[in-house]
């Protein structure tokens, strides 16, 4: 089902803002946006981008609600255990200090 | 062309065909949502028309609520988009698309699209609802997807029973769950393939099907095509997309997407008290009953003295819809809607109302269920830190 397949022979394009091909045989290829890539400055922000933009867009950064420094930290912890985040042990307080910047709240007394 | 008013309507009238503010930003039409950081794009993807992006990789796209005002089926074009992994096929040749049937079964099978829709075909109106749905209301706020009340579609599912698809194979003694793939991927080896898993029973049932049409017409790609499993009357995280590989295995499956995410608070509300650990928990399930007032937004202006009819849907786990009552102070006092035609039980069952404003006056306006199983709404809201299960009745503030 990956394969790439050649002979496309009619292209749908609707609102000229996406495409659907349509091969021989019913082959159906779409074409999605380029992921959204955007994390703005602040500090550590190279981390944010060599560790999260493998898996996923910097919207599931901007999309969630202020999150404190134990939140972001239950997040980025999450990333490395569950999904295999590849992010030295050092680079995670570093790492929460950015996504804190960008979009964290104060913790609670 | 309906979609044509999410984008090209201007001022006022676009205001009203959705359920919340439009705007630009940098040139880009957006949404305001009506919870801190809900502002986002409106795009149009492959074969959708202009959908609100929560997110683009993997993508993640709810339905303008104004949507589901248009009738009970929630078209194809704009119906919500759920990936989990970042590597979903964007190339589908459905002739040569397999998918497997294997594990405690006695004959393994490698079947076509053709061998699924040689089996008898049945069709199903049924609700598929994004456990998160909601998400971005849950007070205290929760982390994961920020949806707010579009990430669910009613549709007319089409396709083969799983027991007809198992018995081709034919199960074998001592089956205890069935485990479900689908053709997303990881990026990373390391990352949990999506996996979901039903108990055998559950699998069994004759409404459990694999569909390889939705109102009519195949799949979108990002709604799975050319098959994925429909469980009526379950969240939607069972219902695995672009579907290649049942397992029967003969244990309760322990893979992560099972085990440890999509998990709920084993109390009887699915609830618990912000904050809370150490509770048990059991996998997200049966869809909790809601209802939605469809036709007025937050913050309308509506014509005093005169009737105002109000509209929407309400929807259960599959007792179907017994009734629905409509509030104008905000669930004080309650008086009974009307309902509209029963499409099946597990789908949108439609209502409608009226009330005549007084000049002046704000009204806080919302609608409860209730099943032919006596099961209603909330009170009030249930908390839990997926963010799962929201059923409290909704307001919609007018004033004329």
């Amino acid at each position: 089902m990956r394969r790439a397949f050649a002979a496309v022979v009619a292209t749908l394009a609707l609102a000229g803002a996406w495409t659907v091909a349509r091969a021989a045989g019913n082959v159906v290829v779409i074409t999605l946006p380029a992921q959204n890539a955007a994390f703005k400055p602040g500090p550590n922000v190279a981390l944010a981008r060599e560790n999260c933009l493998e898996c996923h867009s910097s919207d599931y950064v901007y999309m969630q609600p202020p999150l404190t420094r134990a939140q972001w930290t239950t997040e980025v912890t999450k990333m490395v255990k569950a999904y295999g985040a590849p992010v030295p042990d050092g680079d995670v307080a570093p790492l929460v200090d950015y996504l804190l910047s960008q979009n964290g709240k104060p913790s609670p007394p | 062309m309906v979609h044509r008013k999410f984008f090209l309507a201007s001022g006022a009238a676009a205001a009203a065909a959705l359920a919340t503010r439009t705007g630009t930003l940098a040139g880009t039409a957006t949404v305001d949502l009506p919870f801190e950081n809900g502002t986002r794009r409106l795009a149009a993807y492959p074969q959708k028309r202009p959908l609100i992006v929560l997110t683009s990789r993997p993508v993640q796209l709810e339905t303008p609520f104004s949507v589901f005002d248009d009738g009970p089926y929630t078209p194809a074009d704009a119906f919500f988009v759920r990936w989990h992994l970042a590597d979903v096929p964007t190339t589908v040749d459905p002739s040569a698309f397999r998918v497997a049937v294997r594990g405690l079964v006695d004959t393994p099978l490698s079947l076509s699209l053709d061998d699924i829709r040689r089996l008898p075909p049945v069709q199903i109106a049924a609700v598929c609802e994004c456990s998160g749905n909601s998400r971005g209301f849950v007070t205290p706020r929760v982390p994961g997807g920020q949806w707010a009340n579009g990430a669910m579609g009613n549709a007319l599912w089409k396709g083969a029973r799983l027991r007809d698809v198992l018995a081709k194979a034919g199960v074998k003694a001592g089956a205890v769950a069935v485990r479900f793939n689908g053709a997303e991927t990881p990026v990373l080896a390391q990352t949990p393939d999506f996996v979901k898993a039903l108990d055998i029973d559950h699998a069994l049932h004759e409404d459990t099907i694999v569909a390889y049409e939705m109102n009519g017409d195949p799949l979108p790609v990002l709604n799975g095509f050319p098959l994925r499993l429909v469980v009526p009357g379950w969240f939607a995280t069972y219902w695995v997309k672009m579907l290649t590989d049942i397992e029967v295995i003969d244990h309760v499956d322990d893979g992560y997407w099972m085990k440890t995410a999509y998990r709920i608070p084993a109390t009887p509300t699915g609830g618990v008290a912000p904050g809370s650990t150490g509770f048990a928990t059991v996998p997200i399930n049966k869809l909790t009953i809601r209802s939605f007032i469809t036709n007025l937004s937050d913050g309308r202006r509506v014509a005093a003295a005169k009737p105002t009819p109000v509209r929407g849907i309400a929807f259960d786990s599959g007792n179907g819809i017994r009734s629905v009552e409509f509030s104008t102070d905000g669930g004080a006092s309650w008086r009974p809607a009307g309902l509209g035609a029963d499409l099946g039980k597990y789908g949108f069952r439609q209502w409608s109302a009226s009330f005549t404003p007084v000049a002046g006056t704000s009204y806080q306006l919302s609608c409860r269920a209730t099943s032919n199983a006596g099961e209603t709404q909330s009170q009030t809201a249930v908390w839990n830190p997926g963010g799962y299960l929201r059923n409290v009745p909704e307001i919609v503030t007018v004033t004329a």
